[in-house]
């Protein structure tokens, strides 16, 4: 780990989102983009991403379902990260937050608490905790490219 | 005295000199229901196929092939020595996944709309799936026993459940998430006489326990090389003989028929050549004969009571733990399935692994756990010949330290 960070302070942001993730609860309502990451033999994560976009930019984003610890705290911070973002200034991030993942170098000014994450590309198994909510915006960003290209399911 | 000498057997198992450490600490291997590890005896069989006589079977007029026809043949043998079958019922397969997708397929043919398929809910996803397509394709009806509550098949369960519409009884001779022994020979002669054919899922039970086919009087049987100390890619399906005429190949291709012209009429060739298309893994068959030599030189018996010394060890100690959730106290099978509380059963298998500890976390099978263990997944750990008390010591510990999780990911 860089000695810039106190591994004391990360380990306490994890526990901290872990313990009272923020933006944690079911949505059910059209107005937003719904993402459904399954659990795959693995991971038995199973969660939900539910992303409101106007005008390009990202009013609400909230996360639900079954995940541990390292997958709950990412998600909890992710929403938190992204709200009042625009979809470019959230994929901004998001790359950041990937390189930060393969051990590239990253920004860490505009990661915020998500630097917590720092330690995790020595354990690869945890790097898709980490990342699950992640590749769920990013679903949910292929979904706005493509709204209207199709009418099927309307 | 103990009962096995598991510090000597490590001896036979190359990967205890090489990998003796994971991450730092002593490399306790308890995943042997996932797959298991491999003594010098299967790998320099292997080796010496490769190295000395490579050549197809079942093709070349040469001494080398001929060579390798004896070496397969023979192989043959010790697999069906080992369940107690005559050659010409075991046929090499991939892994019990292809065999039972092999039974299902064939049996299909044999069986006619409305026919019921029984099977419980606590099977491998390997024995659920080939049935439900199946029953897809030619409107079959899966039905499930009930279990017990703590998820057990019984037989009176069973009584109730078979009727004069089920064709195909299919179940698993241990289960994989809890580790529970069916009583497959009185299951097998109910299923009989009620004019079902009885599968038997031996993936979990052939490698622990003596597996007499005669005896059990079971139609079918499925398992792997892999979870046996044999190689990967290499497994079995067993049918009586008279059965294995019967069905159809799920696969075609060069070696298994005998004759066949351009109208499209197929002679296949004798059982068990006729479920054996195309080059087969010749390695893996020889190894894994060896495998089971192996084992039996050991004894089975022997194993399956070291297992459970172990068991009854870990269990001894876990169940002291106020923060351990034990889900199969009772089972009478070297798995046990456990979580500790309030925390994600990933989390502590990432812990566990950074003190050396192998352990599978997961969902196993989702219904069951849903329905019977009320947990979204768990851990188990599961023992072989070669494991020691002290792999059960460092779980333990691990246990005891599981709040702890978030140390290994600040190492
Ligand atoms: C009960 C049971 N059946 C079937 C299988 C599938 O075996 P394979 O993956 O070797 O085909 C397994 C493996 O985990 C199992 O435990």
């Amino acid at each position: 780990m860089p000695f810039s960070y106190d591994a004391n302070i990360l380990r306490e942001i994890i526990l901290d989102h872990y313990q009272n993730p923020r933006n944690y609860k079911q949505i059910d309502s059209d107005d937003f983009i719904k993402i459904h990451m399954d659990h795959s033999d693995n991971c038995t994560d199973d969660i939900y991403v539910y992303l409101k976009v106007e005008n390009n930019v990202i009013k609400e984003c909230y996360w639900y379902g079954h995940a541990c610890a390292i997958s709950t705290a990412s998600s909890s911070i992710m929403t938190e990260l992204v709200v009042n973002k625009t979809v470019e200034e959230a994929t901004k991030i998001m790359d950041e937050f990937n390189k930060m993942m393969k051990n590239e170098e990253f920004d860490e000014s505009i990661l915020d608490e998500a630097v917590c994450f720092v330690n995790t590309y020595r354990q690869p198994s945890r790097v898709g905790c980490a990342t699950i909510s992640w590749r769920g915006l990013k679903e949910a960003f292929e979904h706005l490219k493509h709204e209207g290209d199709c009418d099927c399911g309307k | 005295m103990e009962i096995l000498d598991a510090k000597k057997i490590r001896e036979d198992f190359p990967i205890y000199k090489n990998t003796s450490l994971m991450d730092g600490h002593p490399l306790a291997y308890l995943d042997n229901a996932a797959t298991t590890f491999k003594p010098y005896k299967v790998i320099d069989a292997i080796r010496y196929y490769y190295e000395n006589e490579t050549s197809n079977a079942h093709r070349g007029d040469y001494r080398l092939s001929a060579n390798v026809d004896y070496k397969y043949e023979l192989a043959r043998k010790k697999v069906a020595k080992f369940i107690n079958a005559k050659d010409i019922e075991v046929c090499f397969t991939s892994g019990t996944s292809m065999s039972l997708n092999m039974i299902a397929y064939g049996l299909a043919d044999l069986l006619n709309e409305g026919d019921e398929i029984l099977i419980t809910e606590a099977e491998h996803a390997s024995n659920v799936l080939p049935w439900f397509n199946i029953a897809k394709r030619h409107n079959f009806v899966i039905k499930y026993v009930p279990l017990t509550k703590d998820g057990r098949l019984t037989v009176e369960n069973f009584k109730k459940s078979i009727t004069k519409k089920t064709k195909v009884v299919s179940l698993a001779h241990v289960t994989n998430v809890l580790g529970y022994t069916v009583d497959v020979k009185t299951l097998a002669k109910i299923a009989h006489e009620n004019g079902a054919y009885f599968v038997c899922d031996g993936a979990q039970s052939v490698p622990h326990i003596k597996t007499d086919v005669k005896d059990l009087d079971i139609d079918f049987l499925a398992f792997s090389g892999h979870k046996m100390l044999g190689p990967t890619g290499i497994g079995v399906l067993y049918g009586k003989y008279e059965l294995l005429t019967k069905i159809n190949p799920l696969l075609s291709g060069g070696g298994m028929t005998s004759r066949f012209d351009t109208c499209g009429d197929i002679t296949y060739s004798m059982v068990p050549y006729k479920f054996e298309a195309g080059t087969q893994n010749i390695a893996g068959a020889i190894g894994l004969g060896e495998a089971c030599e192996y084992l039996q030189e050991i004894g089975l018996d022997k194993i399956y009571q070291h297992e459970m010394n172990l068991r009854n060890y870990a269990i001894s100690k876990l169940e002291k733990l106020d923060n351990v959730i034990l889900y199969n106290k009772d089972a009478d099978h070297g798995i046990i399935t456990f979580n500790i509380k309030n925390i994600n059963s990933q989390d502590i298998a990432t812990y566990m692994s950074s003190k050396g500890v192998c352990v599978r976390s997961g969902q196993h099978c989702a219904k069951i756990l849903l329905d019977f263990l009320q947990t979204e997944s768990t851990l188990r750990c599961s023992f072989y010949l070669y494991n020691t008390y002290e792999d059960v010591d460092q779980l333990v510990e691990c246990c005891i330290n599981g709040g702890d999780f978030l140390d290994a990911f600040f190492l």
